[in-house]
């Protein structure tokens, strides 16, 4: 009987495990199509450039693996408290305390960022070095319950282990970007050398750069497509977990309705400020509305607030069945 | 979480382990051999009210349950400041084995009716021969107990925590990972 209740969401599985495939298909593609531009061109300026970019691409991923946390912390301007820094800092620590014992799972390190947007993000690239991080606006705006349920769903992101999936995702997509890059630069500041240095080679120089520089804007265009539509997949999937493990689904949807619903009251500059975070946070400050709203769907990290709503009402439906 | 969980982005849910709990009468004999801690009779179930019709029936069937035979006082049911439910169920002070008998009946209720994974703790009280408080939290998820004792404010008596983790640690398991021996304030039953 326990399992009908926490029945695991086979479709947001099943997308989920499409676009993964997919981009693992994308990156096979994009390796097999550069091995065989190299290869036919036997291109040596072409193939320092691509082994540049994937070193490159290696280093700011391993970088962003290994000090998410301290990256993210630093951003947000956050820091690490313990139950006895203030009421606050108490409640905060109390209500992971309980989540952790209700999920099993190890405390993270609590974080207060002094940022009056209500909102909470959650990183670390496993749960031993994992942060939540809920913001003081979080704190103060919302009801216990629902900065309960806020906090429920970023610990299912560490749970789920987002930071590290989302980082080997956005792999291919750093190559290609910086496949271009540097394609260009090279474009830029590298002709006269070649004009000087007249032999074969280099007549097909030009020519393959330029076809290395069209694949890896086109994979970088489908890449950055299929890690949003991932990073939306990964945010229902918290949504979900997190509503499951505090059996309260409601109290995240009205949190998210007033996390969303503030966002238009918050002065720009603070708007400005959190913009690099954006993708961990709980909800996006940036909600683009208008004309494009199939584009800015795909565009978006995060699902719409109706989406999130409909998903949540669901749970709810079948926790009281 | 295997690999394909975290690919998939899913958690499943943590089913609790209920049988540990029977334990307690033996260590509740062993703590008032070895440090004159006498049991009080008071025993809480702390789990979190999922929202709708299915929980809520779930949770009166439990209260009626409990207070079925002779002369038993109904189990008090209230809310802590972090939204969830205590069920306190009061037995005489000897009566160990009927009150963890009780607390066991809560949690297989709320097993059977499906709302396992929102089961967080079980806590019974005991005293110690200078009148301090203390309570042995077992953790469902786990399958551990810890021991917490309040020193008034927000202060907690350390050293009788580790007098009483090292005295019943042969009756009972004791959760290993200090990080999780995280204080229940105030908790009904205490």
């Amino acid at each position: 009987m326990a399992h009908t209740r926490y029945a695991t969401d086979r479709g947001l599985i099943a997308r989920m495990g499409a676009t993964m495939f997919l981009i693992g298909l994308v990156f096979v593609a994009f390796i097999a199509a550069l091995v065989y531009l190299l290869g036919a061109f036997s291109n040596i300026s072409t193939g320092g450039i691509v082994f540049l970019a994937v070193a490159a691409a290696l280093v700011i991923s391993l970088g962003s693996y290994f000090w998410s946390d301290k990256i993210a912390l630093s951003t947000s301007g956050a820091r690490l408290v313990t139950p006895q820094d203030g009421p606050q800092a108490a409640e905060l620590h109390g209500i992971i305390d309980r989540l952790c014992a209700l999920a099993d799972m190890p405390k993270p390190r609590v974080a207060i960022a002094p940022t009056d947007m209500p909102n909470a993000f959650a990183t670390g690239r496993n749960s031993k070095v994992a942060v939540v991080c809920a913001t003081e606006g979080l704190l103060r705006r919302l009801e216990p319950e629902e900065v309960e349920a806020v906090l429920a769903h970023e610990m299912s992101h560490v749970a789920h282990k987002d930071v590290a999936v989302m980082t080997i995702a956005s792999f291919l997509g750093i190559i290609a970007a910086l496949v271009v890059r540097f394609a260009f630069y090279s474009e830029l500041f590298g002709g006269d050398r070649r004009g000087g240095n007249n032999n074969g080679n280099n007549q097909s120089a030009l020519p393959v750069i330029l076809i290395v520089m069209a694949v890896g804007m086109v994979v970088y265009a489908i890449s950055f497509l299929l890690i949003r539509m991932l990073s939306r997949y990964r945010e229902l999937a918290a949504d979900r977990a997190g509503a499951l493990l505090t059996g309260k689904p409601s109290a995240l949807a009205s949190a998210l309705q007033k996390v969303t619903g503030d966002m238009a009251r918050i002065p720009t500059r603070d708007l400005r400020a959190a913009e690099p975070l954006n993708a961990f946070y709980f909800a996006p400050a940036f909600a683009k509305r208008g004309a494009m709203i199939t584009l800015s769907g795909l565009f978006s990290t995060h699902p719409s607030l109706e989406r999130r709503l409909e998903e949540l009402a669901k749970i709810s439906r079948q926790l009281s069945q | 979480m295997g690999f394909l969980d975290t690919i998939l982005g899913r958690t499943k849910p943590v089913a609790p382990n209920l049988d540990a709990l029977f334990g307690l009468p033996t260590a509740a004999l062993t703590l008032q051999a070895s440090m004159d801690v006498q049991p009080t009779g008071t025993g809480s179930v702390c789990f979190r009210a999922a929202e709708g019709r299915a929980f809520s029936d779930i949770e009166k069937e439990v209260t009626d349950l409990l207070s079925m035979g002779a002369g038993k006082a109904r189990p008090e049911l209230s809310q802590d400041s972090y939204g969830f439910t205590w069920l306190v169920c009061q037995h005489p002070e000897d009566d160990l084995e009927g009150l963890v008998t009780d607390l066991h009946a809560v949690n297989s209720s709320l097993e059977a009716g499906g709302f396992g994974p929102l089961l967080l703790c079980t806590l019974v009280g005991f005293r110690s021969p200078a009148g301090q408080r203390l309570g042995l939290v077992y953790l469902y998820k786990r399958g551990t107990f810890y021991p917490f004792a309040p020193a008034g404010g927000e202060r907690r008596d350390s050293a009788l925590e580790m007098q009483v983790r090292g005295a019943v640690g042969s009756d009972l398991k004791i959760e290993s990972d200090l990080s999780r021996w995280f204080p229940v304030w105030g908790a009904p039953g205490l």
